[in-house]
């Protein structure tokens, strides 16, 4: 897989250079520079900047009208206080469980079930047509799928019909109205939309792992689940990695599926905090708070992002027996 | 969706002629209905939305959503395809997603160019500040954006939606592009000086071809990646005029119009699109993942 292969390979980049005479060398790779210029600028305007701008609006209050009032922190001590941003940040980890946890590990389980069992004792063109269909939803528009998600879940919808023909009637629910059903419901959606993703990175590195490892656990008579274990897992750690950071990163930030079938409600029951911020900036017009909100997520998607790089180069030093 | 890296279909590989007493077992036929129940279960939603999406109204209140329809009815996608003048919403939704992946790898190849090959100072803290900016949660960038953008008149506007993704998704393929040129391969670039070539030359005569089958990945992602966006459109984008196919199907619902058979039907007529490509482009990427691989 490209992102985990490019990720074990940019730490070495930094070093095989032979230290050259440097005068000669600087002056060289100096002209570089120039074909960074248009990307930097660019990313100065479009990222930088802004994100300086959202640090400094977080800091005062304003309505997006008129000259924003400093207010220190004051935004952030509001923000300790607020049940809605505690409730946003409780639904967060729930949408990590839902897009990051049962994926992962349904997505092992299926890729590994699909490469070794359905690919080798059938034709390998069942497997892919399985892989398929559990890929699909992730090449449509996130919010596409939340509106059809959204009817299906309606009073009146095809889930309570579906109930109702098999007999269980009984259970008919509006889903996303409940408070106490809309967070699972959500949940359960979003599973449905991410599945696929793991599943295909998965197939695709196990595709990297030596037949014969598998050959020879089998002669040495390990069944299937010890194989899984003691081979699968660990050969295709790397692309675990990267799938759990790129869902984790996409979990704290999802915003698309709660806009089409919550709006965060009911009660704020599956408000997440871009959602929350979303609508602090647009609806309620409270840019510095919105702003503070923002500023939250940003840091804590620093600092997970930091650690999963982290915990992944230290444990490629380890194989590496370093 | 934002670095979902999807790689699709690289084909599985064939089964090898290992045969064990599984092969004869029952419990592989378990396992594939236990599988093939699941990726039914994923493709019911698409079902429904594909029975009710030509049903008429009066069809759907009197049987419900799980009927078969009595006819075959055309007019909720008509109404669709009218009401929020779908033609238009596709041209908007293919001019930005098209000029960002354009524009999009061009910058990632300019950057990861200085980064990769050039191997400036600093250049492992530039890719990470890259790779970072591609992480960032688009609310953080969003409200001074769209502020600026009203003050200089790019508020409302196509233009300003592409500038925005054009360095969001050169983000990361600058990371992508920095490591993959990090290990290209040096003699070549060394016989090109030799041979008296300048950098402008070396990169579109010596680089440029060896690493089309990555930008051709990295310009299909770009390219969907930013056909399924939605924060951004739809903030900057407020009109019937500008918007793509994704603004235009959630600010209708609740309308009037969108009653559960025209909801399915403009669902029906949004997806489309993306499958199309997805299928089109299922080879080149299966193509472009293998090259990839081999490095």
């Amino acid at each position: 897989m490209a992102v985990s292969e490019t990720v074990a390979a940019t730490p070495p980049a930094a070093t095989p250079t032979p230290p050259p005479p440097s005068r000669g060398r600087r002056g060289r790779n100096a002209a570089y520079w120039l074909y960074l210029l248009p990307g930097a600028v660019l990313f100065l305007l479009v990222i930088g900047a802004p994100l300086v701008g959202t640090l400094y609006l977080s800091l005062t209050k304003w309505s997006g009208i008129g000259d924003p009032r400093w207010v220190g922190l004051a935004n952030y001590q509001q923000l300790l206080q607020d049940d809605v941003f505690w409730a946003s940040f409780r639904n967060t980890i729930w949408m990590l469980v839902a897009m990051v946890v049962v994926p992962t590990v349904l997505g092992l389980l299926l890729a590994a079930v699909l490469f070794d069992v359905i690919g080798r004792r059938f034709k390998p063109r069942t497997a892919a047509a399985l892989r398929a269909a559990f890929y699909l939803p992730q090449v449509l528009p996130v919010v596409v799928a939340g509106i059809v998600w959204g009817w299906i879940l309606r009073p009146d919808g095809a889930f309570n019909s579906l109930l109702d023909a098999v007999g269980l009637g009984a259970l008919r629910h509006d889903w996303l109205g409940d408070p106490g059903t809309a967070l699972p419901a959500v949940m359960a959606v979003m599973i449905w939309v991410q599945i696929g993703y793991p599943v295909v990175v998965f197939m695709a590195a196990l595709q990297r792992v030596d037949p014969e490892l598998y050959e020879a656990a089998e002669v040495d008579g390990a069944n299937w689940l010890h194989r899984f274990r003691a081979i699968t897992l660990p050969q295709i750690r790397p692309e675990t990695f990267v799938v759990a950071l790129t869902c984790t990163i996409a979990a704290l930030k999802v915003f698309g599926p709660i806009f089409a079938l919550t709006r965060g409600g009911p009660d704020n029951a599956t408000n997440v905090p871009s959602y929350f911020a979303y609508y602090t900036f647009f609806k309620k017009l409270q840019v510095g708070y919105g702003s503070a909100i923002s500023m939250v997520l940003t840091l804590i998607i620093v600092v997970v992002a930091g650690v999963f790089i982290w915990m992944q180069a230290r444990s490629e030093r380890r194989d590496r027996g370093f | 969706m934002g670095v979902t890296l999807t790689p699709s279909t690289a084909p599985v590989t064939p089964a090898r002629p290992v045969r064990d007493r599984h092969h004869r077992g029952v419990s592989r036929w378990v396992v594939l209905a236990l599988v093939t129940l699941g990726a039914l279960v994923m493709l019911v939603p698409f079902a429904f939305m594909l029975l009710n999406a030509f049903k008429s109204p009066g069809d759907y209140s009197s049987g419900g959503p799980l009927s078969w329809p009595t006819e075959f009815y055309t007019k909720g996608l008509r109404t669709y395809w009218t009401e929020v003048n779908f033609p238009l919403k596709f041209w908007n939704s293919a001019v930005i997603a098209g000029s960002v992946a354009v524009l999009g790898v061009a910058v990632s190849l300019l950057n990861a160019y200085a980064l990769g090959i050039g191997r400036v100072r600093g250049r492992l803290w530039i890719v990470g500040l890259f790779l970072l900016a591609n992480m960032l949660p688009q609310e953080a960038l969003i409200y001074p954006l769209y502020y600026v953008a009203k003050q200089v008149g790019l508020y409302n506007t196509q233009l300003s939606v592409i500038i925005i993704f054009t360095v969001i998704q050169s983000a990361f393929g600058t990371y992508l592009l920095a490591s993959v040129m990090g290990t290209f391969p040096r003699s070549l670039l060394e016989a090109a000086a030799l041979d008296g070539a300048g950098k402008w030359t070396v990169l579109w005569r010596v680089v440029f071809p060896n690493l089309r089958p990555t930008l051709a990945v990295l310009l299909i992602f770009f390219f969907i990646w930013t056909w399924n966006e939605f924060l951004i459109p739809l903030v900057m984008l407020i009109d019937n005029q500008t918007q793509t196919i994704p603004v235009a199907l959630a600010s209708l619902q609740g309308d009037r119009l969108m009653d559960a058979p025209t909801t399915n039907a403009g669902a029906l007529i949004s997806l489309v699109p993306a499958i199309l490509f997805f299928l089109i482009f299922q080879r080149t990427l299966a193509r472009g993942i293998t090259a990839g691989a081999e490095k």
